[in-house]
């Protein structure tokens, strides 16, 4: 008792002495003050610039998105609160089921195999091979094209008429007229599907690799000691220590595969018959396209939940150790 | 972005001056003659921006900017274009009258003006002047410019969308016009696949190919999206019977339409793939141009649209129509350009350096000689006086152009023709989205 902690001490020594030397006209400490010098208050003033940005375009515009699908507004014009009338709307509209369907389809296809050939690459890459750093800055190609440019790079290779790929074929007696790459919904949904997995494989590569990089080989120098397979080697030391860096990588993956728009407008403008669109494209036309702004924006809103989900799960799994750590460390 | 300079108007010139039109000084003293006289004068200090579809023909671009560095040296105001893929054009009006914020003028698609027809400046004087000056206004421009008693906009011109054939695969086929009733057309496109001399129609998400031959087939099947007072009524028999007329027609294109936006049929064409299609000017303007494509140039001709069962023409021609928001400074300098653009000095010598692309709204104009320069651009020259409005028997508003910028006539015609619906499934569709957008 009695003790004062050593920083309240030093305050208020120099407190008084600040008081006796200035002989400053005696004065209130307001909240204010005390505000502005408190220390569990500085952290908030430091965030606050942080939270401000965050608020201005992140937290407003969602907010503003899931307003405007209670409402019928359209472009160039506010609307009127509707209450869940735009999802009532949506929810028997047999297209926007389709564009849901085509979400899940076209996420969980590609975001699975991304995931394979991504993790495959990433062990080959983590070898010793000659001309390794080339070979590592040419998977990243595909990555650092500009989204647009390939999309109509895939356009010219899947043309119902001009396609290399059915020419070649042609060619060579394969087939005997041309594969109707993007006018036949299945064909066109697999060709976008692959060519959104073109796009993302070097991602899932390279952040895997720069994973796998962390696990000390001293590790696998005691298991090779040990007698351990090359399989027992990957299940029980790399796979382990990878999860959390999967996890992340994994939820960014599905993030950005379950919002693509960039592929789809260029490919296929959500063709043929509605077949590739997804969410996003649909949302876009709706909203801008058609000037339905309130609906679209239900659409948008639609996308959370799964949005969320995929957060969640890769969450839950990164404070797991059992994830972290393999399964017996629970 | 073209920011007008002394350069590009260096540049512009001499495909204009190849028009034989009023060029350099002798342009310049017109157009300040003009400025003189024009019951608009522009705000102290103005200067517009515009936002127009991008070109097809370069050398109607090049006649384009000669007018406007005319008008900006008349009078002063300078003017900035920027060029946006057609399609793109409606999106960014959308959000500039949306926000308030954004180029003064759009030139754009069929009914953009009345997406938000209170945000468009009242053309109407601008409008009676050109209408009295140069023989009146076609009916079709009519429906388009005004919303209620009042113009939103000035309909610059149509862009038509005709049938482009093949004449010696045509004549191989048995026919040596090309048919004017649908159903001859129907035998032409199987006797036509059967010489493998295949053609196509986009049906895909294209605006103008797309959804140009599919309204097409459901006029002239007797169907329409809506009544004269907007009720909707797709759910007809004769949806039906354009229908499976389509879905007949479908089975002998050429494989990939479904996958077709406004592009591929034009590449098709140009490739020796396709003989039969419906385009703009444009295929033929490009394979002239090119002497590889010379034997094309050549070897195909353009034809109305061939009419069925209501006899008579249902053609639905692309309208360019140029609207200026409210929120404009310089109301005054946008009215004086619009009034600039299509009085005869410039828009004679523009419609010929467009090369039969783009057809007039005003009937002074029908004697212009690109009509008659090449018997192979006469069909074009008649677009504005043969086309029905977006909406068809409906109004051409804000509703009309909501449907078409969704596709919903599209989409119809694309999910009977793949298989993706039934019929009644296919019109049931349409006909829920239609209700919601004529509610």
């Amino acid at each position: 008792m009695g003790i004062l902690p050593r920083g309240r001490v030093s305050i208020v020594m120099a407190d008084i002495a600040l008081k006796s030397s200035v002989k400053a006209p005696a004065r209130e400490i307001t909240a204010w003050d005390r505000l502005k010098v408190d220390r569990n208050w500085l952290g908030f003033w430091f965030m606050l610039p942080a939270a401000a940005f965050l608020i201005l375009f992140l937290a407003y515009p969602l907010g503003l998105g899931i307003w405007l699908s209670f409402t019928d507004a359209r472009l160039g014009r506010p609307g009127e609160f509707v209450g869940l009338e735009n999802y009532d709307f949506l929810s028997d509209d047999p297209t926007f089921w389709l564009t849901v369907f085509n979400t899940i389809l076209y996420t969980s296809v590609a975001s699975t195999i991304k995931f394979a050939v991504g993790l495959y690459l990433a062990l080959l890459l983590n070898e010793r091979l000659p001309f390794k750093a080339i070979i590592r800055a040419v998977v990243l190609i595909p990555f650092i094209v500009p989204t647009v440019l390939s999309a109509i790079a895939f356009w010219w290779l899947f043309d119902p008429q001009f396609s290399i790929i059915s020419w070649s074929l042609l060619k060579l007696g394969l087939i005997t007229q041309s594969i109707n790459f993007l006018g036949d919904p299945w064909n066109a949904r697999w060709s976008v599907i692959f060519a959104n997995i073109w796009r993302g494989v070097p991602f899932v590569a390279i952040t895997l690799l720069a994973g796998l990089q962390t696990v000390s080989p001293s590790l696998y120098e005691a298991a090779v000691i040990d007698g351990a397979t090359p399989w027992q080697r990957f299940r029980h030391i790399t796979y382990p220590l990878l999860t959390p860096i999967i996890a992340v990588v994994m939820t960014f993956s599905v993030l950005f595969t379950f919002t693509d728009f960039q592929l789809i407008w260029v490919m296929t403008r959500g063709g043929p018959v509605n077949a590739t669109h997804l969410m996003a494209t649909f949302s876009y036309q709706r909203a801008i396209m058609s000037g339905y702004l309130g609906e679209g924006s239900a659409i948008a809103t639609a996308m959370i939940p799964f949005l969320l989900a995929a957060i969640l799960v890769s969450w839950f799994g990164l404070q797991r150790r059992k994830w972290q750590q393999g399964e017996e460390n629970d | 972005m073209t920011l007008f300079t002394r350069r590009t108007l260096m540049q512009g010139g001499t495909a204009a001056a190849a028009a034989g039109a009023l060029t350099g000084p002798a342009l310049l003293d017109w157009a300040k003659a003009w400025a003189q006289a024009a019951p608009w004068k522009p705000e102290k200090g103005a200067k517009l921006s515009m936002l127009r579809w991008k070109y097809f023909v370069q050398s109607e671009d090049d006649a384009f900017v000669k007018l406007i560095d005319a008008f900006s040296k008349a009078t002063g105001v300078p003017v900035q274009i920027s060029r946006e893929s057609y399609e793109d054009v409606q999106p960014k009006a959308s959000v500039a009258a949306n926000t308030g914020t954004g180029p003064d003028l759009f030139w754009g698609l069929y009914s953009l003006p009345h997406l938000f027809p209170q945000k468009c400046v009242d053309m109407s004087d601008v409008a009676d002047y050109l209408g009295k000056k140069y023989g009146g206004w076609v009916d079709s421009a009519v429906k388009y410019g005004k919303s209620g008693n009042k113009w939103i906009c000035i309909p610059i011109c149509y862009s038509g969308n005709m049938i482009n054939y093949r004449i010696e695969a045509s004549t191989k086929a048995g026919f040596s016009k090309f048919p004017d009733k649908t159903d001859a057309f129907l035998e032409y496109a199987k006797a036509m696949k059967k010489n493998n001399t295949p053609g196509g129609f986009a049906l895909g998400h294209a605006s103008g190919d797309g959804n140009g031959w599919v309204h097409w087939c459901l006029w002239t099947h007797g169907g329409n999206t809506v009544d004269a007072k907007d009720k909707v009524i797709i759910n007809s028999p004769e949806t039906a019977k354009a229908l499976e007329y389509a879905k007949q027609l479908y089975a002998e294109m050429i494989p990939g339409v479904a996958a077709w936006n406004d592009a591929s049929n034009n590449k098709a064409f140009l490739a020796g793939e396709i003989n039969w299609t419906d385009n703009g000017i444009s295929i033929y303007v490009a394979a002239k141009k090119d002497a590889t494509k010379k034997q094309i140039a050549d070897d195909m001709d353009h034809s109305y649209w061939p009419v069925g069962p209501v006899g008579k023409p249902t053609e639905l021609h692309l309208m360019y129509p140029v609207l200026a928001m409210t929120y404009t400074k310089y109301p005054q300098a946008c009215k004086a350009l619009m009034a600039f653009m299509l009085e005869a000095d410039n828009f004679n010598p523009w419609i010929e350096a467009a090369q039969g692309y783009l057809t007039h709204c005003l009937n002074a104009y029908d004697k212009n000689p690109i009509w008659t320069a090449d018997p192979k651009n006469k069909v074009f020259g008649e677009a504005a006086k043969r086309t029905l409005t977006a909406g068809g028997l409906g109004s051409v508003g804000e509703k009309a152009a909501t449907a078409i910028a969704d596709f919903v006539v599209l989409d119809m015609f694309a999910n009977y023709c793949t298989g993706r619906e039934d019929v009644k499934g296919a019109i049931a569709i349409a006909d829920r989205q239609l209700k919601r957008i004529y509610r």
